[in-house]
């Protein structure tokens, strides 16, 4: 939030001294000027700007150093769409991709698996936004996609296909594998050596597993991933911010605590 | 049966910006007109959960649904045209304010050059520099007439720019009416880097409103706030100059527009040289209505323009074998290969802040600015550095050679998230004989009607423009001092897959002579002189420049048209 600013880079967040609660609402209606006199402003932009105020009297959920407070159980950690085994393969696969490091949370503490286990169960997964009328024919590289199956049909066999690799490799499957072996099975799946199905390869499914984990890692936690902000924390992506009107012409890194849609809803 | 409805002086199929500029002018000067949206309605409400990269940029929100209708693609003639089934290399918008929406709000007005490149070409070069097959084309109109309306998209926009005049590109009569936006520090880096090797560089025009503003119509915008939400995304402050918040407001509080939404035009109703209206289908009910009008105003975007003339069988198809007919004729893309891409272990960037027009451009190597004597292509690309809101998931950045996923890809990516910048280039695009637009003899859409069939692919033309200006991003850049740099200067064959730019033309040309355009320069049907086909779909070519503010002059000289067609009763306009 505007008023948790630290600048420039270095330090930990938290140490700087705060400013005027109201700087940033005060900065917009400076800028925005006759914005509520005009026949199309007001409605959206007076929202915001209510709940913008409402949010900078509560404690922010996960904001600034200090003792984080017990974490409240999270009813969003469900299964819509997995098996308990699919999950546990998606779990350990999206670890790899995006690991635990020195520099913070990997895949599996950002909730990546409920996160792709919630869009394989939505529109997404169902390529609702998709053309999937038929005739179906091989297709040059640059037509794209042309599949007959849905995503979450490709992930269902290519999770499970990750298992019978391990297996036939290993004799035991994907997650009870080590580190390294995991890393081998889906370096075979990247290059397409681990078939799926007849005609599929295994890179079909590693390219989208990967694109999930990635946007489980940092889209808005409201999907079940990026946990507490967990992924924008580690890159320095501040989210749901109002304005940078105050902030675009200056240089050095300006670190924020980050703000999520959640904040939006103004309880 | 379609049910058939009274007749209105003007129907309007689409609106976007180009569909709700006409609405506003002709309204105001008391037309009644009905505008057709097969989308939903759309407001500024809509944008309260609107900083959401997911459901907007990875999942298109405010695009057009494929699974009701697409396009067909394949890159030459001796392939299967197979469906776009899921979105990649460019976004189709929907609903009320259409593509106008969910742009980025980068301004540019075309070049002199642009509108007379053949007779600029032959001029300078002789005929022999036009290779075979490249069809290049006088647009019918020249730089000075379209000026007035440059500048009234820009004044109704409210498009801030800089106050001087920018020495590389067309005169204008008028300063922007709103300042340039603010200057990050790597726009100071790109203007200094560019200055020191003798170019022009300037502050892009932008719709995304540097300052409080208010119309000529009265509308009163705020500023922009540099949020970092802007292509493919609604702006929820108004800020960002779109259809909703300018000119749908306007002509609705003339009461002389009904836009009627859900409402998708199927077929545009015609006797001898004359439209007698169109058909739609509510799509929420599927009920098919006719609605009879005395002019046909299509403002849909390329693609849909193209293809309603083709199923509704108005205006004679292009034939690429005969090099005979218009309609689908010279489609052409944005060629936006050559960038440089920067790497600063010493310096950390904001680059989560930005807006969808913020950046400094040059235009040294665009148009005829230089000599192409000794080079093997034809105009060039504009060069510039943006700020538009770099996103976490889409923004990855890893130098050359880093591994795609696991430890060493989360460390670089995270690393170069806020440490690297690109200077990059938006390169014109010419038109080819077999570069066009028809129907699909296999897909159709949802209502049972052949979807359009797109055949595209990059040509030498288009490789060697990429491999020049990759010289150019890359001395610039280095100008910059990163750590490291990388060029992409190769492009190969046209890939549907990877995003690349949402700017299509063509299709639906315009010109001076009814054998080689369909429309005249007031955007009218030669072939049927009560039907107007306002849009991207009009150029001959593209440019070296984002398509929009030459959009919004087209539109506003086919709205003079209009006004001037209605007086008249009739009659071709030139």
């Amino acid at each position: 939030m505007a008023d948790e600013t630290k600048e420039p880079t270095g330090g930990t967040p938290g140490d700087s001294p705060r400013r005027p609660p109201d700087e940033s609402r005060r900065s917009f209606l400076k800028v925005s000027g006759a914005a509520v006199g005009g026949v199309v402003a007001g409605g959206v932009i007076g929202g915001l700007i209510g709940n913008a105020i409402g949010r900078k009297n509560k404690p922010q959920q996960g904001g600034g150093g200090g003792a984080a407070p017990a974490p409240a159980k999270d009813f969003n950690q469900a299964l819509m769409f997995f098996t308990q085994d699919q999950f546990r393969i998606a779990e350990a696969a999206a670890e790899r991709i995006f690991p635990k490091d020195d520099l913070g949370p990997g895949a599996k503490e950002l909730g990546v698996a409920y996160f792709i286990d919630h869009q394989m169960a939505g529109q997404y997964g169902m390529n609702g936004k998709d053309y999937m009328m038929g005739p179906f024919s091989k297709a040059e590289a640059t037509q794209g996609y042309q599949a007959s199956f849905k995503r979450h049909e490709l992930i269902t066999m290519g999770l499970e296909a990750l298992n019978e690799y391990s297996q036939k490799k290993y004799s035991v499957n994907f997650p009870e594998l080590k580190e390294d072996q995991q890393d081998e099975v889906l370096t075979a799946f990247e290059k397409g050596q681990g078939v799926l199905l007849k005609d599929v390869p295994g890179s079909l499914f590693f390219n989208l597993f990967r694109s999930l984990t990635i946007e489980g890692a940092y889209a808005d936690p409201l999907y079940g991933g990026n946990k507490g902000m967990g992924g924008w924390k580690m890159k320095g992506y501040p989210g749901d911010q109002m304005a940078y009107i105050d902030k675009i012409e200056k240089d050095g890194f300006i670190k924020m605590d980050p703000a999520s849609l959640h904040d939006h809803m103004g309880h | 049966m379609a049910t058939k409805l009274p007749k209105v002086p003007v129907v309007i199929v689409g609106m976007g910006w180009a569909g709700t500029i006409i609405a506003s002018e002709l309204t105001k000067a008391g037309t009644k007109v009905v505008g057709l949206e097969r989308g939903k309605n759309r407001s500024t409400q809509d944008y309260f959960m609107v900083h959401d990269e997911l459901r907007y940029a990875q999942r298109y929100e405010m695009m057009q649904d494929l699974s009701r209708e697409t396009i067909t693609f394949r890159n030459t003639e001796k392939v299967k045209s197979l469906p776009m089934r899921s979105y990649g290399s460019f976004l189709m918008g929907d609903g009320l304010g259409g593509a106008g929406i969910h742009w980025n709000g980068q301004n540019f007005r075309f070049l002199p050059y642009d509108f007379e490149i053949y007779s600029k070409t032959v001029e300078r070069y002789g005929k022999k520099k036009i290779p075979d097959g490249m069809q290049l084309q006088d647009w019918g109109i020249t730089y000075d007439q379209l000026e007035p309306y440059f500048d009234k998209f820009e004044k109704m926009a409210g498009i801030s720019g800089e106050k001087e005049q920018n020495p590389m590109v067309g005169k204008r009569s008028a300063p922007f009416p709103v300042g340039p936006m603010k200057k990050s520090p790597m726009m100071k880096m790109f203007e200094d880097a560019s200055k020191k090797l003798g170019f022009h560089p300037y502050v892009i025009p932008s719709a995304n409103l540097a300052d409080a503003y208010t119309n000529s119509d009265g509308i009163s915008r705020a500023a922009c706030q540099y949020c970092g939400f802007c292509e493919r995304f609604g702006c929820e402050y108004g800020a960002k100059a779109d259809p909703v918040v300018t000119v749908l407001p306007v002509a609705q509080k003339t009461g002389n527009l009904e836009v009627r939404t859900f409402s998708n035009v199927i077929r545009v109703l015609h006797t001898g040289s004359k439209a007698t209206g169109v058909v739609y289908v509510n799509t929420m009910t599927g009920e098919e209505f006719e609605q009879p009008a005395d002019v046909v105003v299509l403002t849909s975007y390329v693609f849909n323009n193209v293809r309603l003339l083709l199923t509704s069988k108005l205006g004679k198809p292009y034939d690429p074998q005969a090099g005979t007919g218009v309609i689908g004729k010279n489609y052409a893309y944005q060629i936006v290969g050559g960038q440089t891409v920067g790497y600063y272990d010493d310096k950390e960037f904001n680059l989560y802040m930005g807006a969808g027009a913020l950046g400094s451009a040059i235009d040294d190597f665009n148009g005829d600015n230089f000599d192409h004597g000794s080079l093997n292509f034809l105009h060039g690309a504009n060069i510039r550095i943006t700020q538009t809101g770099m996103r976490p998931i889409a923004n990855n950045p890893t130098p050359n050679g880093t591994p795609k996923w696991g430890k060493a890809f989360k460390q670089a990516s995270i690393k170069y998230a806020n440490r690297n910048l690109v200077v990059a280039t938006q390169g014109s695009n010419m038109a080819w004989r077999h570069h066009y637009l028809d129907l699909d003899p296999t897909y159709k859409d949802v209502y049972g009607l052949p979807l359009l069939r797109l055949t595209y692919d990059f040509e030498d033309q288009d490789k060697e423009l990429v491999k020049f200006m990759a010289t150019k991003t890359s001395a610039i850049m280095k100008e910059m001092k990163p750590t490291k740099q990388e060029t992409a200067n190769v492009i190969t064959t046209y890939n549907i897959v990877p995003y690349q730019s949402t700017h299509n033309t063509g299709g639906v040309i315009m010109g001076a002579d009814p054998g080689t355009s369909a429309v005249n320069s007031y955007l009218q049907m030669w072939d049927a002189d009560n039907v107007f086909v306002v849009g991207a779909s009009a150029f001959p070519h593209n440019s070296g420049y984002n398509p929009t503010g030459t959009v919004g002059a087209l539109a506003y000289r086919a709205a003079d048209g209009l006004l001037q067609y209605l007086k008249k009763g009739g009659g071709s306009l030139v």
